[in-house]
């Protein structure tokens, strides 16, 4: 919303500086979003007067003036047809900065003849189009003064952002309103006086339906006007207009223009003799086209406002009169249109027609409805002074919207909801200041007037009262301890989130965050594509699924990379995957992709490409960081189909999947466009069981062993299909007490051994209890150990 | 006499004339080994007068300790040169580069997430998660947001295909419905109601339909809630002063509350900080500018209503502030669509280190 300074003075009596005015606006909620002052652009500029024009010597088109500034007089080489004797312009002295043409001017010979400065056309100064000639001020117009005071345009222009509940602001009276009950002068009543008719209204206003308070259209006010006189707007209401950015069209176009910024009030204007008889406002029929004031056509619905006359429909209830029945230049006679439009409807009409118009904008934040009434006379009065003529008396349909209510507002309220000390008296008075009645002296009940909709409680009421008394009187207080330690922010399972995000970062691996969303082809891919989790309204394909897993969206991070030249990405990401829309059906996941060389080429050993076995890495720690037990086993197959199917495999507690990792397919791969393989995991935040709380956080008691342990190898012959892992858990499994630990040392295929067979070699560590084992003891548990084995892989011990 | 110096002086030179241990072991066995030249006198002893035995035995014992210490002072001088030219000889150069090694990086997001909860936890809040994909009960209507308002049109708001009961589903706009799933839960309520104080804060992914240089469809917010008894606005300033304070470290820096319009809050305030902008560059503190990063209020009765709380009873404040900006005004990260690209130049130079924070 834009006004000029001179503006809001109309409606306010005010001493304060434009400084206290922005400030003032701002802490009432009406932010300034800027200030800005044409004079500036014209600092220096001053009216010159034209001593004397002579023709150029050397030019046919120039013409050389002496040119009094105001203090001296000054020759200029001017080219336009208009300069002559005795005319009062707009004069730049060299230096000054002419915006229209983005030039310095300087003193210099033009054909000859010195030229010291300029007179401007309006365009020069982008104060219009016209450059057929430069300006021609009127004659009484004092030499010297600045330009930008003879032009009028000494006026700053407030912008100011209106929230969505303050529509009573998006006219400068409102404003005015806010900013006197603030202290900063005082109110002038809105000129409203009634305005006799002269005669009764040949077009009377009917409704095609039962108007009810809260129709679309509860009540419509309309006004005959005969005998006026169309045609260009006065300067004053031009450069109004202008100045807030709005085209002057002709003078009652701009009147309506002028009552909607000015008291937020939108009219229309209809040419009465192009009118069939009266007007109705009814619903419209679906299907049924009006051609706008925009100049485009149209087509309506039966939820929309339409007014009509008997040949059809000329205007969009709220939103925008139409074409045919609009006033020209030679338009004598008038059918003024003052209505009411139920918020809601107009802002759905008009999105649905996806037409935006300042009154639709007014209407759909809500209007005074008393309006109707005073919005016909302010009318009446501009077009009477303005174009001459007479108007009929009033002529209305319908009834008025239930706009009358009031709230109590205790004493204690505003103190108890925002800890500032409000004296009673200043309430009670700001309160009358915004237009409430108010009654009582704490508590108080506080009747809403009619241009407030957006009131609705006890609550509003403290905060019109806070936010004129000012926001900076709140108290800062800051918020009492619960307990003398505080808590831990997160609980054990959210608190997985950073403890994953840290063992991946310290793992060498970046940690990015991608969308939400994938597109549907690659849901699909990785096991989603749920017509449930599909976005009904995305911003494109490529964004239109919830992802199923966090995967796809790291795969494209990690070609986006390589194709960047920046090689070997390692990525990891710590967020929800989906798998239905129920509150439920989300899931962290800890995820990562590490693409091509594990170890790149360096000088202290041979590169590797990344395996599966970095990404079995990366899950488990993440397992570990985040507290999962240790006894997960390995095991390879039943990974998702987007891995390798013979290089993936699960890590599971019991049956429970705790993660997936493995080289990623490389069907996958290939459409990645990646060359070279890539490892990939997804570890399931929740999915490593909670601990079950205990009455004591203290560990279970260190039992140290006094005898060194015994470490013993065997190597053994089995299938190749058999997992290593099946192995070392037999053999720790052999004996629960003296077996300890059991590892992989070795794993060897190829010539000495067997076709389809594999060579592993396991250590496995005994740890005595009670004393020292005797040769013959630690005989009888690698038996056990070598059978325990063989039993249960096939394997063979070899000799 | 003689035989006794001769031997004595050339067994030192020998001694000393040794230049590895080879040669001091050659020459220890010329004078102490079985045919040495002390072992020999050693051996003439026998063959003496008891009282001339003792007196050459003490003198030949006295030469024999010499030499010894003499061998054993030049085996340390040759044991010692011996290692340092073994050390010379295993020299390296230590400037050639470590083993390769990545080094991770945490993305700025979760970081501010972490500075976030240690400074609301260190004034009681604790963590609340919700669904991204909400309900509009949850999303809109608890939180006084009505069917017809513009906030759930189609412009702003994704939608998901209805659920089975015909309720509108959503990528929730805000953390706000966060605010409704707790203050609705039965134990908040009893805790409420022993007079307890609920506090929150809900960091998390947030969606809108925005896609221009300044908005993206995803992004992050952190929801503060704060229900009692006796909460009012000048907590809700100190909360956010003190917050503000601590996460930009700037300890006197200004905050100004506005008053502002969210359908969930009455009254609300928008807050901005003080900065200023000099030759282009912003600085977070006092300064003739302010930069808006906020909004909040006190909880609309309908909202603590619709929540199943008493309005009469219960008040308090919330706010919602997006990380991704404070991220951005913090740490001077321009571009917020970066946030989302994963480029790996902008995630190790605005990234942070695996142990970011630790120990603080």
């Amino acid at each position: 919303m834009k006004f000029t300074l001179s503006w809001l003075k109309e409606h306010i009596d005010t001493t304060a500086s434009l400084g206290e005015i922005r400030d003032a606006l701002t802490m009432l909620g009406l932010e300034v979003e800027g200030i800005t002052n044409p004079a500036e652009t014209l600092k220096g500029f001053v009216v010159g007067y034209v001593v004397e024009a002579v023709q150029h010597p050397n030019a046919d088109r120039l013409r050389v003036c002496k040119v009094d500034t105001g203090s001296g007089v000054v020759q200029v080489v001017c080219g336009a047809p208009n300069a002559r004797t005795g005319m009062k312009g707009v004069f730049a002295p060299p230096g000054s900065y002419i915006p229209g043409t983005d030039l310095h001017l300087k003193v210099g010979k033009i054909r000859g003849e010195e030229s010291n400065g300029m007179l401007c056309s309006s365009r020069e100064l982008q104060l219009g189009d016209d450059h057929s000639g430069i300006i021609d001020l009127p004659a009484e117009t004092k030499t010297g003064i600045p330009a930008a005071e003879a032009l009028g345009l000494d006026d700053a222009v407030i912008e100011i952002k209106v929230t969505p509940n303050r529509g009573d602001c998006l006219g400068v009276h409102g404003i005015a309103r806010d900013l006197a009950a603030a202290g900063l002068g005082t109110l002038k009543p809105a000129k409203a006086d009634k305005i006799k008719g002269t005669y009764q209204s040949p077009i009377k206003w009917t409704h095609g339906y039962e108007p009810k308070p809260d129709s679309i259209c509860p009540i419509v006010v309309g006004r005959h006007f005969r005998g006026v006189k169309n045609g260009p707007s006065p300067d004053w209401l031009q450069r109004r207009l202008k100045a807030i950015g709005l085209r002057p069209i002709s003078i009652l176009v701009d009147i309506t223009n002028l009552v909607t910024f000015d008291l937020n009030r939108p009219l229309h204007v209809f040419d009465a003799k192009k009118l069939a008889g009266d007007l109705v406002m009814r619903q419209a029929k679906d299907g049924e086209t009006v051609l706008a004031l925009d100049g485009k056509t149209y087509e309506l619905d039966s939820s929309m406002a339409v007014i009509a006359d008997s040949r059809g429909v000329h205007g969009i209830g709220g939103i925008m009169g139409g074409e045919d029945t609009g006033v020209r230049d030679d338009t004598t006679e008038v059918f003024l249109e003052v209505a009411y439009f139920d918020p809601i409807r107009t802002a759905t009409s008009g999105r649905k027609l996806g037409v935006q118009s300042d009154a639709r904008y007014r209407f759909e934040r809500g209007i005074d409805p008393q309006s109707v009434w005073w919005g016909a006379e302010v009318a009446a009065r501009l077009i009477l002074e303005l174009c001459g003529g007479e108007t009929s008396e009033i002529v209305s349909s319908g009834v008025m919207p239930a706009w009358q209510r009031s709230y109590d507002l205790r004493a204690d309220r505003v103190k108890g909801l925002t800890g500032i000390d409000v004296p009673a008296a200043e309430t009670a008075s700001i309160l009358k200041k915004l237009g409430f009645e108010v009654s009582g002296n704490g508590p108080w009940a506080a009747a809403v007037p009619s241009w407030r909709p957006d009131i609705i409680g006890e609550a509003d009421l403290v905060e019109e009262v806070t936010r004129v008394h000012g926001f900076d009187n709140i108290p800062t207080t800051s918020l009492p301890r619960l307990s003398a330690t505080s808590r831990p922010v997160r609980d054990p399972m959210q608190r997985r989130v950073p403890q994953a995000r840290r063992a991946l970062a310290s793992r060498g691996l970046n940690e990015a965050v991608t969308w939400s969303f994938l597109p549907f082809k690659k849901a699909e891919r990785f096991g989603g594509g749920q017509a449930d989790l599909r976005l009904l309204n995305s911003i494109d394909a490529t964004l239109d699924t919830m992802r199923p897993s966090v995967l796809p969206n790291l795969i494209d991070a990690a070609s986006r990379n390589e194709a960047r030249g920046l090689s070997d990405p390692a990525l990891f990401e710590v967020g929800p995957q989906y798998k239905d829309a129920t509150p439920t059906g989300h899931r962290m996941v800890a995820a990562g992709v590490r693409h091509n060389m594990a170890v790149p080429r360096n000088w202290a050993g041979p590169s590797r490409t990344v395996d599966a076995f970095d990404a079995k890495a990366d899950a488990l720690a993440v397992l570990a960081a985040i507290g999962a037990p240790d006894n997960l086993s390995a095991q390879g197959g039943g990974a998702p189909d987007w891995y390798h199917p013979g290089r993936s495999g699960a890590l599971k507690l019991g049956d429970r999947v705790m993660a997936y990792f493995g080289e990623l397919h490389p069907a996958i791969v290939a459409e990645a466009d990646l060359k070279g393989p890539v490892a990939a995991f997804e570890v399931f935040l929740d999915a490593p069981p909670l601990p079950k709380a205990k009455a004591t956080k203290a560990r279970p008691k260190l039992v140290v062993s006094a005898f060194q342990p015994v470490e013993r190898d065997f190597a053994f012959l089995v299938d190749t299909a058999v997992e290593a892992d099946k192995m070392v858990r037999a053999a720790r499994n052999a004996d629960r007490v003296l077996i300890t630990a059991a590892r992989v040392f070795d794993l060897y295929a190829g010539k000495g051994v067997p076709e389809g067979k594999k060579s592993l070699a396991i250590a496995v560590t005994l740890q005595p209890v009670e004393r020292t084992l005797t040769d013959a003891e630690i005989e009888a548990v690698c038996d056990k150990i070598v059978a325990a084995v063989v039993k249960a892989t096939g394997a063979a011990l070899r000799g | 006499m003689d035989d006794l110096s001769t031997i004595r002086s050339a067994a030192l030179e020998a001694v000393q004339a040794a230049a590895d241990l080879g040669a001091l072991e050659a020459a220890r066995v010329a004078v102490l080994g079985k045919k040495g030249s002390v072992t020999g006198l050693m051996k003439t002893l026998g063959g003496m007068a008891p009282d001339e035995r003792k007196a050459f035995g003490a003198r030949v014992n006295e030469l024999k300790g010499e030499i010894e210490t003499a061998l054993e002072t030049r085996k340390g001088t040759l044991s010692a040169s011996a290692l340092e030219a073994k050390l010379a000889a295993e020299k390296i150069d230590v400037s050639l580069p470590t083993r390769p090694e990545a080094q991770g990086t945490l993305h700025p997001i979760g970081q501010v997430m972490d500075e976030l909860g240690a400074i609301f936890g260190e004034m009681g809040f604790t963590w609340a998660d919700g669904p991204d994909i909400e309900d509009d009960w949850h999303n809109f209507t608890a939180l006084n947001i009505p069917p017809d308002h513009p906030a759930r049109q189609m412009q702003d708001t994704f939608y998901l295909p209805k659920r089975a009961d015909g309720t509108p589903m959503v990528l929730r706009t805000h953390t706000s419905p966060v605010q409704a799933r707790t203050m609705l839960n039965k134990d908040v309520q009893k805790m409420l109601a022993d007079g307890g104080s609920l506090r929150i804060i809900v960091p998390g992914r947030t969606f809108r339909i925005d896609n221009d240089a300044t908005h993206t469809p995803m992004f992050h917010q952190v929801e503060g809630l704060v229900i009692d008894r006796t909460t009012h606005m000048g907590h809700l300033k100190g909360c956010l002063v003190d917050f503000c304070r601590a996460f930009f470290e700037v300890d006197d820096l200004p905050l100004r509350f506005r008053p502002s319009y969210f359908p969930f809050t009455e009254p609300s305030a928008e807050v901005d900080i003080g900065c200023s902008w000099k030759g282009g560059e912003l600085k977070i503190g006092a300064g003739d500018s302010w930069l808006e990063i906020l909004g909040s209020g006190m909880v609309h009765p309908n909202v603590i209503r619709n929540c199943g709380l008493d309005p009469a009873v219960y008040q308090g404040f919330a706010f919602g502030m997006g990380i991704d900006r404070i991220a951005m005004l913090k740490y001077g990260i321009p571009d917020l669509r970066s946030f989302f690209d994963s480029d790996l130049r902008w995630l190790r130079h605005y990234g942070f280190s695996a142990l970011e924070g630790v120990g603080r």
